[in-house]
């Protein structure tokens, strides 16, 4: 395991930063404009996976840059759980870029060169995150996030988009600032931010002052990974347009967050230093009672959207509960739980966005006999839910089984009934959907078609990555390897 | 204790017209007033200044020939002096100033009554 | 030469102060290119100086050629030379800025205000290069009279705001004087460097003790410290806003270069701290300065007032960074002075900008200005997010070094404090961008008529608002050569 220098990690942030000058420049050509972002995903793409190789042959790219502040330089590193975010981010991206097309152009949507340059933005701060060698640029990159996906909530500049832009800033802000505070105070305790494998604070600080690191931790991480209490900003931020609810509030923002979470205890605390202050029960209790409760109230909600806001929040509590559990397979599940979450969800988000571009259908209860007018899109549909109950052979199946054997393996036998109960309620609030949609008549007459091939094509893509991703875990991409490499390099030297 | 206050003197007086001219600006309500108290506050420094100049049996500090320059003792420290001839030429440039915006405020007011004036500059 | 720079700062501006006067009096056309080659002269001064300063050590520079103790010497040393390039940088470009601002606003003053505006340059450059305890009293005045006089110019609201001013300044100025009086009573010498070698044999004493309050409350009365504010949010609504984008990012930090300096080179913070907790109180006073300052500004409908009440909370910042007496928070506070210079002089820009085109204050009239005046707004942005804290631009490095400094002093209120007012900064700021960006500019006239103002007065914000992102990235160079030498000398 070892770090050597190539200038591939900065390639990958330049190029969607350069990508925002071009779409802003070609803003008044929408073709042009349209190229632009499809060419950087796919060009961020290929520059990530071509690190690859590398890393899964335990050598980690990485370069440093300026110092920011005497004695921290801004640097990345592409290590293992790094490149997972960061390949799911950037593969989701073009798959949104081409979807967006599709939705913005059914819907006229104005202000579309806003729209694509700060997704941009987005989605280098998103690299950003994902590499960051140490917890100050991780810091950096992560409030750059907050303030770049301010103008994506606030798209439609509604009176109601606008307050939820408020409630979405006031959350993640003051997590934000939380993380400033813990950042400061780990120099304080550590004298280093850099991040390394099983964790590089030691105990001297002493208990007290530790678990006050860790509430801190707590607050600034647990904001954007939608962790009850702190969780309400995420349905209310559903009032963005439907891309923007499936890549940021799917995958990119609330995935920093959890990420978060697995830096926080693999490279930052460590395990054994983890489990010593007792911080590790906090956390998988809080995740217990995420888990339950947002998946009840996904039960009670009308607009499709915010159920599926509910179950994304459900859902980034299976990842942490997984790093919280800390044995190595739990670790596997919840890290792997990152990419499965990301590519169901947003399908089922581009499922819900085609159906509105199509319908204008926001609420389940419109839903009646969907699937005989669009049955590509709720076939899909009722795959992804198949795959987030966690039924074989999606992939959601592959987590949940990790999951539940690291909770065996921690002897916590409550947390395997915790998560068979919790599918149970996810397929209590899935299926109604596909029951409205295949099995009950609507009264409309009007005939609808699929909505166009810009949003189909993305959404049968993603379903078909879960599918394959189910069936062959350590496909294209080996998260599957990359997943057991990082558990690896975190538990070894671990007295478990 | 008298004799105390015979050689403490001087400073008391100070802390007096100083506390003096420090009432005078934040007490009364009229804007000539506070100028006025400004100049003793200002005043009363230049006092405590030049009286700390002052030594038993020197005088003026400019060079007499006959008494020499050999004993600093014989005169009385001109570095105070000098410091406060400064601080009287600001105190003047200071009161010169407040007094030409006094002039504009009394033209555009009519009064000088600082309650008077802030209630009519509070109105849009 | 090279020995001359410390005293060509302030004299260059001193002279082309009253060249200006005498030629703007045969031809009104001269006043600004003369004050603008003044500035320039004396930043080019500064610039060389941080340079030599940087490579070789202090300048010293002794008037008359009297040697100190007993003559008045000038020194750049790190902090001074610092500091002057920012103030006169920040002065520079307001100056281009203020140029069609005066012809609008104030046309018939500008004989008296460029001289005036000169003067008061040449009274702060001088506090800054000065190592007499003295001559900081009289450059003080100098920059203090001659900004009464500057601000007071105008609408009819702006004397009486001033004339407070005037009454706090004097108390202030005075109790600076005061405070010197009596370390020259009790050391004979009024050099800096050389009441720093006597102090300590004198630490016991009573008038020593006494100096320090002074000294602190009179700086304190000038920088608008908590409890001491009470005169800025008036004077900074009222001047015209020419005038108060040279005056609002640059008076109040001289104060604060003046208790910077009080503290790191003539006392010591160890002294201060053990006889009278004088570090604590200040960085107490600051801590509720900045949650009043912030929330006063919460309460604001107009503009300026809003900035002011800002200012006043930025200003207990740097207080703070300076009452936690390490070497993180001086460092803090002084990344701070350079980054709070460059933010306001951004905002107050904007400010006067708006008032250029719209002729308008009122936040609540400012909708859908953002799309009317895209550079001004843009700039506007970019200083709002420095002052909320954001990365990359400079705002969030000085608040990062302030909480490293508060966790090392193990006072976590202080943390708390700096976190939660980055919030109270964002709900004042957003608000203001809310309204810019999101309205309809439907009913007012001013503002569907308005555009960018002119290109003079544009381009001074964008240098600024690029400044400030390019002062947050390469803020390690800034800290590692400057200002680490600095806090050194407090460890």
């Amino acid at each position: 395991m070892e770090t050597f220098y190539s200038i591939h990690p900065l390639i990958a942030l330049l190029i969607p930063l350069i990508a925002i000058g071009l779409i802003v420049l070609s803003g008044r050509r929408p073709n042009i404009r349209e190229f632009w972002t499809l060419a950087a995903s796919i060009a961020m793409f290929g520059t990530i996976f071509l690190m690859l190789p590398d890393v899964l042959s335990g050598r980690y790219p990485g370069i440093s840059l300026l110092n920011v502040s005497p004695g921290i330089s801004l640097a990345f590193t592409v290590d293992t759980a790094g490149i997972i975010f960061g390949l799911c981010a950037s593969a989701l991206w073009i798959a949104t870029s081409v979807y967006s097309i599709g939705y913005m152009r059914t819907l006229a949507e104005k202000k579309q060169t806003r729209y694509y340059a700060f997704f941009a933005l987005c989605l280098a701060s998103v690299v950003g995150i994902a590499f960051s060698a140490n917890l100050l640029t991780f810091v950096l990159f992560y409030e750059i996030l907050t303030i770049a996906t301010y103008p994506l909530v606030i798209h439609k500049e509604t009176p109601g988009a606008i307050s939820a832009g408020r409630k979405y800033l006031a959350y993640l802000l003051t997590g934000g600032l939380a993380l400033i505070a813990a950042a400061a105070l780990t120099y304080h305790y550590a004298g280093s931010l850099d991040f390394r494998s099983g964790g590089f604070l030691s105990n001297l600080p002493g208990e007290p002052n530790l678990m006050l690191l860790f509430v801190l931790f707590l607050i600034g991480f647990g904001m954007k990974s939608a962790l009850i209490p702190f969780h309400s900003w995420l349905p209310t931020a559903m009032i963005a347009p439907t891309p923007v609810s499936a890549l940021l509030h799917a995958v990119a923002v609330v995935n920093a967050g959890v990420f978060g979470f697995v830096r926080l205890v693999g490279y930052i605390f460590g395990p054994q230093l983890f489990h010593d202050i007792g911080a590790w029960q906090i956390l998988s209790i809080m995740a217990a009672v995420t888990i339950i409760i947002s998946s009840l109230l996904a039960m009670f909600q009308d607009n499709l959207k915010r159920r599926l806001a509910y179950s994304t929040i459900g859902h980034l509590s299976y990842i942490v509960l997984g790093v919280s559990l800390l044995s190595a397979d739990a670790w596997v599940g919840g890290v792997i739980h990152l990419v499965n979450h990301a590519v169901l969800k947003i399908t089922l988000f581009f499922c819900a966005g085609a159906i509105y571009a199509r319908t204008h259908v926001e609420n389940i209860s419109e839903l009646n006999g969907m699937g005989k007018q669009m049955p590509i899109t709720m076939g899909v549909f009722t795959l992804a839910a198949i795959g987030l109950v966690g039924i074989p052979p999606l992939n959601g199946f592959i987590s949940k089984w990790f999951l539940g054997q690291g909770a065996l393996d921690s002897g916590l036998w409550i947390y395997m009934g915790l998560l068979l109960l919790s599918g149970l309620l996810n397929a209590g609030y899935f299926f109604p959907i596909v029951r409205r949609a295949f099995f009950m008549t609507s009264e409309k007459r009007t005939r609808v078609s699929e909505a166009s091939a810009f949003m189909v094509v993305p959404l049968v893509v993603t379903a078909a990555l879960a599918l394959m991703l189910g069936l062959v875990p350590d496909g294209i991409f080996h998260f599957f390897k990359l997943a057991s490499d990082t558990a690896t390099s975190i538990f070894s030297g671990v007295a478990r | 204790m008298l004799h105390h206050l015979l050689d403490q003197y001087p400073y008391y007086l100070s802390t007096i017209l100083l506390a003096l001219g420090l009432w005078g600006m934040f007490a009364k309500h009229n804007l000539m007033k506070k100028l006025i108290g400004m100049n003793i506050f200002q005043v009363s420094i230049i006092l405590l200044f030049i009286s700390s100049a002052a030594k038993f049996g020197g005088t003026v500090p400019t060079f007499d020939p006959t008494i020499g320059a050999a004993d600093p003792a014989l005169y009385a420290n001109p570095l105070p002096h000098v410091l406060m001839l400064t601080a009287i030429v600001v105190m003047v440039a200071t009161t010169g100033v407040a007094l030409a915006f006094l002039l504009i405020i009394y033209r555009r007011y009519h009064t000088l009554d600082e309650q008077e004036i802030l209630r009519r500059m509070r109105e849009p | 030469m090279m020995n001359h720079l410390p005293v060509i700062i302030p004299v260059a501006l001193l002279f082309f102060a009253f060249i200006t006067f005498l030629c703007g009096l045969w031809r009104r056309s001269l006043l600004f290119p003369l004050s603008l080659t003044g500035i320039s002269v004396s930043l080019a001064a500064a610039v060389l100086g941080l340079v030599r300063v940087l490579q070789y050590g202090p300048l010293h520079y002794f008037l008359g050629g009297w040697a100190p103790p007993l003559g008045i010497e000038y020194v750049l040393d790190n902090l001074s030379a610092f500091m002057s390039v920012l103030v006169l940088l920040v002065a520079f470009l307001s100056m281009i800025y203020s140029r069609q601002s005066f012809l609008k606003e104030v046309p018939d003053k500008i004989n008296a205000l460029y001289p005036l505006l000169l003067l008061m340059l040449a009274g702060m450059a001088g506090i800054i290069v000065t190592g007499d305890l003295f001559n900081v009293y009289v450059f003080l005045e100098i920059a203090s009279l001659t900004a009464y006089a500057v601000m007071g110019i105008g609408n009819d609201k702006a004397p009486v705001a001033v004339i407070r001013y005037i009454i706090l300044g004097t108390v202030g100025a005075c109790f600076y004087l005061l405070g010197v009086g009596f370390l020259y009573f009790v050391t004979g010498s009024l050099n800096m460097a050389d009441v720093a070698s006597l102090l300590p044999g004198l630490y016991g004493s009573r008038l020593v003790i006494a100096a320090a309050v002074f000294i602190v409350i009179g700086a304190g009365l000038k920088m608008a410290l908590f409890p001491f504010h009470i005169w800025l949010p008036d004077v900074y609504t009222y001047a015209p806003s020419g005038v108060i984008t040279f005056v609002a990012p640059l008076m109040t930090k001289v104060g604060a270069y003046i208790l910077i300096r009080m503290v790191v080179t003539v006392f010591l913070p160890e002294y201060l701290n053990n006889t009278l907790p004088i570090m604590s109180i200040i960085s107490w006073l600051a801590a509720a300065g900045i949650i009043v300052g912030s929330v006063m500004a919460i309460a604001q409908k107009d503009l300026r007032r809003m900035l002011a009440y800002s200012s006043v909370a930025q200003i207990s910042y740097i207080a703070l960074g300076i009452g936690l007496a390490n070497p993180l928070g001086l460092i803090g506070a002084l990344l701070h002075v350079l980054n709070h210079a460059f933010m306001k002089g951004c905002l107050f820009q904007v400010s006067g900008g708006i008032r250029y085109c719209t002729g308008l204050w009122q936040i609540p009239q400012f909708r859908g200005l953002g799309r009317r005046m895209p550079w001004t707004m843009a700039a506007f942005t970019v200083a709002a997010i420095s002052m909320v804290g954001i990365p990359p631009a400079a705002g969030f490095f000085s608040k990062w070094y302030l909480v490293l400094g508060s966790v090392q002093a193990d006072n976590w209120i202080f943390v708390a404090v700096i976190v939660l007012s980055s919030l109270l900064n964002a709900v004042y700021f957003f608000r203001v961008l809310e309204k810019v960006y999101l309205g309809e500019p439907g009913e007012n006239p001013a503002v569907t008529a308005a555009v960018d103002p002119p290109g003079s007065m544009v381009m001074p914000m964008i240098t600024l608002a690029a400044g400030i992102i390019i002062l947050g990235v390469i803020n390690a160079v800034i800290v590692t050569n400057i200002l680490q030498p600095i806090a050194s000398s407090l460890s």
